[in-house]
């Protein structure tokens, strides 16, 4: 029975008594919309959900078979683990891996206490300056992990400026390896320890203080095991990330050999991929297999802080303030000095004899290593890699996360794109890189045209970054309320009408965040690219890296500072962007005027 | 009672001419199934409701209504079992083919629309229908009491207005029915009652056909029609408000709907039942050997002194006394019954004269022998 609404009671009566629908129809056209048949909406999710899966198969899955097929075969095919076993039975292949844990090790030790100091300091006490204390903190994410250690070079190396100080001892080695890492993976340590001290119910620290405890036990019994996972979770990403990254060892690494260098001389070197697979399956397994106890963990912690909790508010206390700043400062003015050194050096004419100023090592297109070519490359490539990757990541997350998959078909595979998803983060960059190598450099592959070219290095990119950026997609997702694709199906609304106009504009700050981590992780990656890049290809870090093999030590600095000047560039335009649209578009964040 | 009967199927039913159903079909759910891994959410499930009326489900927390509710929507689909609306099956139609509007708990407003861009959501996108678009929004916050907000957005004015709102957006498109999934639930008491009793008005009013969702009995009984309340993914039973206070089929629904006093008894003949040390005349038939009595509180009679040869008269001592305004609620221990505290509803005369500083407190409670049920 139809109806339609009505003030005026003495129409509806006699509306009753003709009760008629087509008289109504005649008043006015039927305005409910006709909704989409159901087969419409299943092909959607299968073919959107298949394409993520099938993409993410072909550009994650295969590469990373493929590393695992090389690993096991030879010039004379199968071949078993021999191949496996002969290198890492090889001559001083194990001191080596003992190398890379050493490094990885220290490294850890020192940044996550750092870290965990540094984002206490910005979320439970009220040191002033916070802002600009997490924006120096942050920086290093805007430089290629080669500057660190051309900034060590022009610190502490052979003519460094503080040499005097070493007392005769070299940076290159060791102990440059990890203060270049330390540099590098300080702010992603710091971006994890952050959330998990920020998440902190005060109720808890009020009862803690209504039962006596002192400052130092609450910290043992409340902050620490809160945090615990989040500790964790930083210590694997640290690790990680030092035992793969090949940036810093290439610059300051000496005749210090670490796993991930050489890796990359015997695949960029001497063309030696079994040993270059075998090792990218070395370094994959500690990875994968932290990875996997994170996540673990992460699912277990999730009960842990209701709905109720209350935000944590420091109270007054000058002395832990005061100390506070001094720690925070001083880890602030290590990485200021690095990157001011980097940019400094960049600046001068001829190093350590002429300190005057100069765009001499600017001037790129006279010298090797791509020269503007490279950076305009890398804009390219980052400006597509944002576009694409937050795209393909909100409509993946969405089609994940609210659209509900029927039957057995689209439940299985949307558990294969959410696995597939979540994969990239386990598989560092170089590994990811010799996988590609692997595969699409392949004679026999189809899709080989594709090696060397930009949508290549674009789409291994977005799957490098993939999962970071996954998740902050789900999570803002997941904070809208769960009823709005219930309400908009039962206003016969088709569901990518309302991811349009309701879910990617609530979303809107969430997928700027996830574009400007895309494009800075673009502008600055070198561990999978240099392994793909093609000479009208040739990216600004990869050159970075090739000056500096050149021994144009300059010149790499300044890249670098261009490659940092681009990207903060980017990520203040972003960030403007984004709070322009949120006040043009989001007016209804505010309150009624 | 409990409508297992299955006149007609639902293939029939969906096939049928739609002038000759008969009217109490007009959304029919039969022996619906749902099951989640071993809980069983709905066991066998049938409920006919009539064109134009309000029905209320009722129960608590984890007894199916919602999973009940969320199936008719097709937001969770059904084990087993068919649900047809206005003749046709629906069973296995997604929710945008169904024909309903639907209210949330969370109003599920969309914050970055206004309400007119809100309340225009589900209706035609047409260029040729703006005109009638439009006039269907003013229409319809005009219905609501929104007429002036219209380019307000969702945060702006308060969750009462909001649920409003929602309403509107759901009756824009002229459903054929209205879901609603406990819709007052987040909100105030103070405005909770208002819109309840402006909910029931505006149904009535567009007599349009709606099942409500709720755990509060109080709102169940102010706006239902008939109520259908559930328990272990079963309808214990369904029929209107006064059936269900009064005639209560089972012990939990003589609990769930309203107060009771309950008194262990044991059977001496079919209309006689041993309490303590009394002995009870009973009007209904008592069919178990052992069981308890029911009696609600304002059936329970209290007098300061005994008269004449009451039935079912016993001596109490009063043990404590609420007072209501309208009356006292009395907690009465029943002496010769050990261990039972009977409660009664009293006029403020009879609470002031058995609470005041020099009453005895003791008194005469009658139970009568009509207002007695038996259950096992």
């Amino acid at each position: 029975m139809r109806y339609a609404p009505t003030l005026d009671d003495a129409a509806l009566r006699e509306r009753e008594a003709m009760r008629g629908d087509a008289a109504q129809g005649a008043a006015r056209p039927a305005l409910g919309r006709r909704a989409l048949p159901a087969w419409a909406g299943r092909l959607g999710l299968g073919l959107g959900l298949g394409g993520l899966a099938l993409g993410l198969a072909v550009f994650l899955g295969l590469p990373l078979a493929a590393i695992l097929l090389k690993s096991v075969t030879n010039d004379a095919g199968w071949a078993g683990l021999s191949v496996l076993a002969g290198i890492v039975a090889g001559d001083g292949f194990l001191a080596m891996v003992g190398r890379s844990f050493a490094v990885g090790g220290v490294t850890t030790l020192l940044v996550v206490p750092a870290a965990y100091a540094f984002a206490y300091g910005l979320t439970r006490t009220r040191l002033p300056g916070k802002s600009a204390l997490r924006t120096a903190a942050l920086l290093p994410l805007l430089a290629p992990s080669l500057l660190p250690g051309i900034a060590l070079v022009y610190l502490l190396g052979n003519q460094g400026l503080l040499k005097s100080l070493t007392g005769g001892a070299t940076i290159y080695g060791f102990w440059g390896i990890v203060a270049g890492e330390a540099f590098y993976t300080f702010p992603h340590a710091l971006m994890i320890l952050l959330t998990g001290l920020a998440l902190a119910d005060g109720r808890l620290y009020d009862a803690a203080r209504a039962m006596g405890a002192g400052p130092l036990r609450t910290f043992a019994t409340v902050t620490l095991p809160g945090t615990r996972y989040a500790v964790f979770s930083a210590c694997c990403v640290v690790f990680t990330l030092t035992v793969t990254d090949f940036g810093v060892p290439k610059v300051v690494g000496g005749d210090y050999n670490v796993l991930a260098m050489e890796a990359y001389k015997a695949v960029v070197g001497q063309q030696d991929f079994p040993k270059g697979a075998a090792i990218g399956i070395l370094l994959l397994l500690p990875a994968v297999l932290t990875f996997a106890l994170d996540r673990r963990l992460r699912a277990r912690q999730g009960a842990q802080l209701t709905g109720r909790a209350q935000p944590y508010a420091a109270g007054p206390n000058r002395g832990r303030d005061a100390a506070f700043l001094g720690l925070s400062g001083l880890v602030a003015a290590f990485l200021l000095l690095i990157i001011g050194v980097a940019v400094w050096a960049s600046f001068i004419r001829m190093w350590p004899y002429n300190l005057s100023l100069s765009l001499r090592s600017y001037d790129f297109d006279n010298m090797d290593g791509g020269g503007w070519l490279a950076w305009r490359n890398s804009l390219r490539l980052a400006g597509w890699t944002a576009a694409l990757g937050t795209l393909t990541v909100f409509l993946g997350a969405w089609m994940m996360e609210k659209v509900p998959a029927r039957g057995v078909a689209a439940r299985g595979l949307r558990g294969l794109a959410g696995m597939l998803a979540l994969m990239p983060m386990a598989v560092p960059g170089l590994v990811l890189g010799l996988g590609y190598i692997f595969f699409f450099n392949s004679p026999s592959n189809p899709l080989n045209a594709l090696y060397g070219t930009m949508p290549l290095l674009v789409l291994c990119t977005v799957v490098h970054f993939y999962t970071s950026a996954h998740l902050t997609a789900t999570t803002a997702l997941n904070a809208l309320d769960p009823e709005f694709e219930a309400a908009s199906a039962s206003l016969k609304v088709p569901r990518l009408v309302t991811f349009f106009r309701v879910t990617l504009p609530m979303c809107l700050p969430a997928a700027l965040d996830v574009a400007r981590y895309l494009f800075v992780s673009a502008m600055t990656t070198v561990s999978a690219v240099v392994f793909l890049y093609s000479p009208p290809t040739v990216l600004a870090a990869v050159a970075v890296l090739n000056m500096d093999d050149a021994g144009f030590i300059g010149p790499a600095a300044a890249m670098c500072t261009v490659i940092m000047a681009s990207s903060a560039a980017a990520a203040l335009l972003l960030h403007l962007a984004s709070r322009a649209l949120v006040a043009r578009t989001q007016a209804w964040r505010r309150p009624a005027a | 009672m409990l409508q297992r009967d299955n006149r007609y199927s639902a293939r029939q039913a969906a096939g049928g001419d739609k002038s000759r159903q008969p009217s109490d079909g007009f959304l029919s759910v039969r022996n619906l199934v749902k099951r989640y891994g071993s809980h069983t959410a709905l066991a066998d499930i049938s409920l006919d409701i009539r064109a134009g009326e309000l029905v209320c489900l009722l129960g608590p927390s984890g007894c199916g209504k919602t999973t009940l509710l969320r199936a008719i929507a097709g937001l969770e689909r059904q084990d087993a079992g068919a649900i047809v609306l206005c003749g046709r099956d629906i069973s296995h139609a997604p929710p945008q083919e169904r024909d309903y509007g639907i209210l949330f708990q969370s109003y599920a407003l969309f914050p970055n629309l206004t309400l007119a861009q809100n309340v225009a959501y589900g209706l035609s996108g047409k260029r040729a229908h703006r005109r009638h678009v439009q006039a269907r929004v003013e229409e319809m916050l005009t219905l609501v009491g929104l007429a002036g907000s219209a380019d307000k957005y969702p945060g702006q004015i308060s969750g009462g207005q909001q649920q409003r709102v929602a309403l509107a957006r759901a009756l824009a498109p002229s459903p054929s029915l209205l879901l609603l999934d406990e819709p007052m639930s987040a909100l105030d008491a103070r405005v909770r009652e208002h819109l309840r009793i402006e909910l029931r008005a505006l149904q009535k009013r567009l007599s349009i056909t709606t099942l409500m969702v709720t755990h509060d009995q109080e709102e169940a009984m102010v706006m239902a029609d008939r109520i259908a309340v559930m328990n272990g993914g079963v309808i214990e039973q369904f029929g209107t408000p006064r059936e269900l206070y009064r005639q209560p089929g089972s012990a939990f629904i003589a609990d769930f709907v309203g107060e009771a006093n309950w008194l262990p008894f044991e059977r001496i003949d079919s209309h006689r039942a041993r309490v303590g040390r009394h002995e009870l005349a009973v009007d209904a038939a008592l069919q178990t050997g052992t069981g308890k009595l029911f009696v609600r509180p304002e059936a329970v009679r209290v007098s300061a002194a005994p008269a004449g040869d009451r039935v079912n008269a016993m001596l109490a001592d009063v043990l404590d006394g609420v007072f209501l305004g309208r009356g006292y609620r009395l907690a009465l221990r029943l002496e010769g019954v050990p261990g039972a505290t009977v409660h009664s509803i009293v006029s403020p005369e009879t609470g002031d004269a058995l609470l005041g500083p020099h009453a005895a407190s003791r008194c005469w409670v009658e139970l009568p022998r009509h207002a007695i049920r038996a259950y096992a």
